[in-house]
């Protein structure tokens, strides 16, 4: 690897011993500051949702726990009333799910095609298509609310988890094409005429030669869509309502409806539930998305 | 029978026309050497032969059978490239195994092909190896055989050689020359490198800004070049050139240097007839047409050679021999020689020129006289 081939230059180490220590002192200071910034959400709705609700109405939201209970997760995932359906998140997070993966798969399916396409073959217009397909990655999503209510209703897919899969598969195929092909961009021309002049087509070229090239891409394009699909409310709101929503537009009860006493330790649980699976991703498959984006198809 | 014919063979992007009239023939089993600088075309057309360009008018057949919308695939044709072009995820015999696999060729027929083509190129070892994993001499042996499992009509070489050490590339290069030697495919070879061009090819075609200007055995495009560029081209160090005037009188006749004292380089007999008194003239003479004078070497060479004198202004020894940057009336000139012969620099020398081998050519036009 490339980090071990010459020393970094450690600008903490040079001068006085004084100066070191005090330059070290400053930079962990201020390291272990954001960190705990930026990590004290998490925290404190971590520990609300083992915490009893009136030990939460006493003492306040942040504060240490005394009586833990893990009973609140159980109660948050199968019988929490939300919105007037009381499965608990569970349901919204099946939702979700079958959501996500369907148009993850097709939407990143998709997009290494196209990108194999629109880099290795030229045809007319080829550029033009292009420019169309990623002017998608800048399109704000509020513009395409009315045209895909429009189709939805159309085709008879409102409020169905199946529109949403349409819905977010196109929405993706821009992302995953203008990353495919960029990535596909630097595999050398060279390859494809020596296939071609071998005998191979189209498929058998991407088939043999690009899709065993394509796993650091493919990642990419995974992590990317499934983490931006699995988080998006937008789309899910719209066009879902009751028990057809997806998890980030379920627990949006939890904001409003003004009646009732409020469950802040099931609701902290539930709203772990539903970021549980991107922070998994994330912190799983942060690494080989970094790899992914930043190294080239063939060294 | 030609193997390889090009006819009027034309190609364009957009309004820039890279190639023009391009006129082409390979008998089979010849060496064919696409040779210029960058951007003279050849590697165009070479793409074009092989079908992975195409063809904006003109015809070109492959044993006689028209192919200008045949796929690459349907031409029988086997390509190397300057990369190398290996897929990087297959391992050495799966590179070579993949165009038979697509042609579905028997899996017992493509071990056996394998274990000759292997032989041959000695990468029995390499099989099992990814190209990523080989040194450039290797990858450069193993897209040869991936050529070589198929039995082309048409081996086709872009540039094979010019990702290679100087000494490797040497060795490559006898290398090639005897695996044609072995298989007797017709091959077209594309190169910058006119030394490649001059040992491998049975024919060299040198093009410049997508024109063909000579097509020809390598010892007539050496010694007959066509016109100023390919004279120019060819050879290492360049071919000299003078500006001169043709001279004829009833006494004598010959070539006059411009800025040069007045002498008389006499042609040898018959060749230049159709010169007439005072036409300017391109004088060109190869570095080693130049000899020191001595005594009677004009008399055993037939009075073919002219003296001229020779002022050196700075030498670099190679070695083997001595190159001389030096001035022939007041014009620039390079002349090589023996080490041993070879004059200090700030010296004046007389030198003889074997007027049999000059050139000469008309300064308007460029072409050979």
């Amino acid at each position: 690897m490339a980090e071990t081939t010459h020393q970094a230059f450690d600008p903490l180490a040079t001068g006085s011993h004084a100066r070191q220590l005090r330059a070290k002192f400053t930079v962990y200071a201020l390291l272990v500051f954001f960190a705990l910034l930026y990590l004290s959400p998490l925290v404190i709705i971590f520990m609300n949702s083992f915490r009893p609700l009136e030990e939460i109405v006493r003492e306040g939201f942040i504060s240490a726990p005394n009586a833990l209970s893990a009973q609140y997760w159980v109660e948050a995932w199968s019988s929490f009333c939300i919105g007037g359906n009381c499965e608990g998140v569970s349901r919204y997070f099946s939702n979700t799910l079958i959501m996500t993966i369907p148009a993850t798969i097709l939407s990143t399916a998709f997009g290494v095609v196209n990108g194999y396409a629109l880099s290795k073959w030229r045809f007319k217009y080829d550029t033009w298509v292009f420019g169309l397909i990623t002017l998608g990655v800048f399109l704000p999503a509020q513009m395409t609310l009315l045209p895909w209510a429009f189709v939805l209703g159309k085709i008879g897919l409102s409020n169905t988890i199946g529109g949403l899969v349409l819905v977010h598969t196109v929405q993706g195929i821009s992302f995953t094409t203008l990353f495919c092909r960029n990535y596909f961009v630097a595999v050398p021309d060279d390859l494809i005429k020596a296939a071609r002049i071998d005998g191979a087509g189209f498929w058998r070229i991407f088939r043999r030669i690009m899709l065993p090239l394509s796993p650091p891409i493919l990642i990419v394009c995974v992590i990317w869509q499934f983490t931006g699909i699995w988080n998006e409310f937008l789309f899910g709101t719209v066009f879902t309502s009751g028990s057809n929503q997806p998890i980030t537009s379920a627990i949006v009860a939890f904001s409003g409806s003004g009646t009732g006493e409020r469950h802040y330790n099931v609701e902290a649980a539930s709203v772990i539930f539903a970021a549980l699976p991107p922070l998994c991703v994330y912190v799983l498959g942060g690494k080989y998305f970094v790899r992914g984006l930043t190294s080239g198809a063939v060294k | 029978m030609s193997s390889l014919l090009i006819k009027n063979l034309r190609k364009s992007y957009g309004s820039v026309e890279v190639l023009k009239d391009i006129n082409l023939e390979a008998k089979s089993g010849e060496f064919v050497a696409l040779v210029g600088p960058s951007g003279c075309g050849k590697s165009t057309l070479l793409s074009i032969i092989a079908g992975l360009e195409s063809v904006t008018s003109g015809e070109v057949l492959i044993e006689d059978k028209l192919v200008n919308n045949e796929a690459p695939k349907d031409r029988d044709i086997a390509m190397v490239f300057q990369s190398y072009a290996l897929y990087p995820t297959m391992t050495v015999r799966q590179n070579m195994t993949f165009g038979m696999e697509c042609r579905n060729i028997d899996k017992a027929t493509q071990d056996d092909t394998i274990t000759r083509v292997a032989a041959l190129l000695q990468i029995e070892p390499l099989l099992n190896r990814k190209p990523g994993q080989l040194s450039g001499g290797q990858r450069q042996r193993v897209a040869m055989g991936r050529a070589l499992v198929r039995d082309p009509k048409l081996f086709l070489f872009d540039e094979p050689l010019s990702n290679l050490d100087a000494k490797l590339r040497v060795e490559m290069r006898s290398e090639i020359k005897k695996l044609h030697q072995n298989v007797g495919r017709t091959t077209v070879y594309v190169t910058h490198d006119q030394i490649e061009a001059m040992t491998l090819a049975t024919r060299i075609a040198v093009m410049h800004q997508g024109v063909l200007q000579q097509y020809a055995a390598p010892k007539e495009i050496y010694e007959n070049p066509a016109n100023v560029f390919v004279a120019g081209f060819m050879g290492s160090p360049n071919m000299n050139f003078f500006s001169a005037r043709f001279v004829s009188s009833d006494a004598e006749s010959g070539i006059a240097l411009e800025g040069g004292d007045g002498a008389l380089l006499p042609l040898p007999d018959g060749q230049y007839d159709h010169l007439t008194d005072g036409q300017p003239v391109i004088f060109g003479v190869r570095p080693e047409h130049f000899n020191p004078a001595h005594e009677g070497r004009a008399a055993r060479k037939g009075n073919t050679s002219a003296v001229v004198s020779v002022a050196i202004e700075m030498d670099e020894p190679t070695g083997s021999e001595t190159i001389l940057m030096c001035k022939i009336a007041q014009q620039e000139a390079i002349v090589v020689c023996e080490p041993d012969e070879a004059p200090e620099p700030g010296t004046t020398m007389a030198f003889e020129i074997d007027m049999s081998k000059i050139s000469l050519f008309d300064p308007s036009t460029e072409e050979r006289l």
